[in-house]
């Protein structure tokens, strides 16, 4: 198992070196000259110009440049952001948690209706239960989710005004950040109506980016019972007179989990990209709206570094995943 | 697929004979998924709007009609004759624009699923046929794509390279290509075993002829259905660009850009918001559907249960 773990994490290496070219390269290839950029509308003048440039090392070999940014990230510096001149790694770590939080819910939505749903779907395979599961599902899997997004407001804060339309929490409130989680930093605040604030908050979001790795996982689930369900040792277990529900539960299901903890695992990128547009729609203050709008501002050292952490993040989720995988299934690691 | 014919059938038949056995055989299958055969009318019916777009629009996608602001759908009070599905913020017909949209999804799809399947094939094809550090190196590259969520890597390089639907398009092939290079790159490892490939290098058939000709028709199968899921991808990608103000400038009337454009009318005016998301629904959940019904006709895995 070390030895597994060891390789896995030799080949992250290149990856991440890869990672870190491309977030340099394309921020790089901008039209246009860095310093000018920073300076803004006003301008500087040719020997502030000069000065800058050899200050932020634009003056150096591009490759030199390369590795002076690659040395100050081993540092824990991704720069400033030039609209709030705010180191971005605080900027990232402050927006982050929103979306980890939004994030987990709709994961957690996804999991407890998906699994289930592909479960029985498979068990009463070409029932109307089936049939009408499986075409959610693919609905699901085919919505355009900021359209999805706009109509669940239509519908709920619009038309029955029961939820907000955006941010995380009503203003009414004010508590302490501890948690950086707002559904249980509003338990802690003790005050009344701060949770259900926070709940009603998050519904639609979570809902809208569930949408995707629900109707995945469920599809999922369901093709992997079935596949299951058509093993000797199934066959077996139901042959020695084993009870139907014991033998799903058992025999079928657990193994059957194996692919399905794997694409769970994937849909973090789906999720990511899911929460840039979710994000933007509910004005949630995550990561996601911070990089479009970092994008439509032209703030490209949140663009770069952003891009670079969430990179980073997901390569790290997959290792994870890989790992997780290798713990259940003995016969990856040996290969 | 040739190559068989010519080695392996013994009882000779024409290559035009296999070919028409092999697309009856590819019906029977396809046929027997009544959603795929949905999903492949309703996609027709959308090449047909697509290309018969200017006579079956009753306005100009781009016409306004400045004393007919936000006129709600016919069936609705209020609704005005001649304007079925009503108007937007600046009086255009949202019937027209949804079906002159038709092109632009039709046309991004086309175009990011070729540039996406031919890169991605031939990388995949060099991965695959010559192995060593040559496959190391490639399978990296693309390992790094894919360490990036797609959507955020694509536009970030539409901000980079500049807002508009041809980068948009540009970028979301980018993004796509790793998927087609993996799946080439596997189905060339397996096929390159096989007798036939060493019996057409026996007879001297060169790199480029045992690449092209030999062992890539024999793969076609995962790619053809990587292709149709993309192409749903290539259009919910595209739209969302366009939503986010990175894909189609306006005001072209594609289905994103369109729905980016009425999103402050989410409160006053349900069908601006409404029909454009619906017909980039229908759109991918058809070709989806397609995807699904092809998969099953073409994995020879699923063809015996």
């Amino acid at each position: 198992m070390v030895r597994f773990i060891l390789t896995k994490l030799l080949y992250l290496i290149p990856t991440f070196l890869g990672i870190t070219i491309i977030a340099f390269g394309l921020v790089r290839i901008l039209p246009g000259d860095p310093v000018l950029l920073m300076a803004g509308e006003r301008g500087v003048s040719p020997e502030r110009h000069a000065q800058l440039t050899a200050m932020l090392g634009y003056d150096k070999p591009l490759v030199m440049q390369y590795f002076s940014f690659l040395g100050r990230l081993f540092q824990g510096d991704f720069g400033n952001s030039l609209s709030t001149n705010k180191p971005v790694l605080n900027e990232f770590l402050t927006l982050f948690p929103a979306t980890v939080e939004l994030g987990l819910c709709a994961i957690f939505l996804a999991v407890i209706i998906g699994v289930p749903v592909g479960v029985l779907a498979a068990i009463k395979r070409g029932s109307w239960f089936d049939q009408i599961s499986m075409t959610s599902a693919l609905v699901g899997f085919s919505m355009p989710i900021f359209w999805w997004g706009l109509l669940l407001i239509i519908f709920f804060s619009g038309y029955l005004g029961w939820t907000p339309v955006s941010g995380r929490i009503s203003y009414m409130f004010y508590f302490p950040n501890v948690t950086g989680f707002m559904l249980i930093d509003s338990l802690l605040s003790d005050q009344e109506g701060a949770f259900k604030s926070a709940v009603l908050h998050l519904i639609l979001p979570a809902i809208v980016l569930s949408t995707i790795p629900l109707a995945v996982i469920a599809r999922q689930t369901r093709s992997a019972m079935l596949e299951v369900m058509g093993e000797d040792y199934v066959r077996t277990a139901r042959a020695k007179g084993m009870p139907r529900r014991r033998v799903i539960g058992v025999h079928a299901l657990r193994n059957a989990m194996i692919p399905v903890i794997t694409t769970i695992g994937l849909q973090i990128g789906v999720l990511m990209a899911g929460a840039i547009l979710t994000e933007t729609i509910f004005s949630w203050p995550g990561i996601g709206k911070w990089m479009v709008d970092a994008i439509s501002s032209r703030d490209y050292p949140v663009v770069q570094s952003g891009l670079l952490l969430i990179a980073i993040l997901v390569m790290v989720v997959n290792l994870l995943v890989d790992l997780t995988y290798g713990l259940i299934n003995p016969r990856i690691r040996v290969k | 697929m040739s190559d068989i014919s010519e080695t392996n059938v013994p009882v000779k038949l024409s290559d035009a004979a296999i070919r028409r056995r092999m697309i009856a055989e590819f019906w029977f299958y396809f046929r027997q998924n009544r959603g795929a055969v949905a999903g492949l009318v309703v996609f027709i019916l959308l090449v047909l709007i697509a290309i018969f777009a200017p006579l079956l629009a009753p306005h100009s996608p781009t016409a306004q009609y400045r004393d007919l602001l936000l006129v709600p759908p016919i069936w609705q009070e209020g609704g005005r004759e001649g304007y079925i599905l009503g108007t937007d913020a600046v009086g255009r017909d949202i019937l027209s624009r949804l079906i002159f949209g038709a092109q632009y999804s039709l046309f991004i799809g086309i175009v990011v699923v070729s540039v996406a399947l031919i890169g991605g094939t031939i990388i995949g094809l060099i991965a695959g046929f010559f192995g060593g550090w040559i496959d190391n190196f490639i399978m990296r590259v693309m390992d790094i794509i894919l360490a990036f969520p797609s959507l955020l890597l694509a536009l970030v390089l539409v901000a980079v390279l500049g807002p508009g639907l041809t980068n948009a398009m540009i970028a979301i092939a980018i993004v796509y290509q790793p998927h087609f290079a993996r799946l080439t790159r596997a189905a060339v490892m397996s096929e390159q075993k096989r007798e036939y490939v060493t019996a057409a290098r026996v007879s001297g058939a060169g790199n480029l002829r045992l690449m092209f000709r030999t062992i890539l028709p024999n793969c076609l199968a995962p790619l053809i259905v990587q292709a149709t899921l993309s192409f749903s991808s290539a259009v919910l990608d595209s739209a969302a660009l366009g939503f986010l103000g990175m894909g189609a400038r306006p005001p072209a009337p594609e289905w994103g850009t369109m729905l980016a454009e009425a999103r402050e009318f989410i409160s006053s005016a349900w069908w601006v918001v409404t029909f454009p998301g619906l017909a980039i629904l229908i759109s991918v959940l058809a070709i989806n559907l397609m995807g699904d019904g092809l998969r099953d006709a073409l994995d020879p895995k699923l063809k015996r249960s």
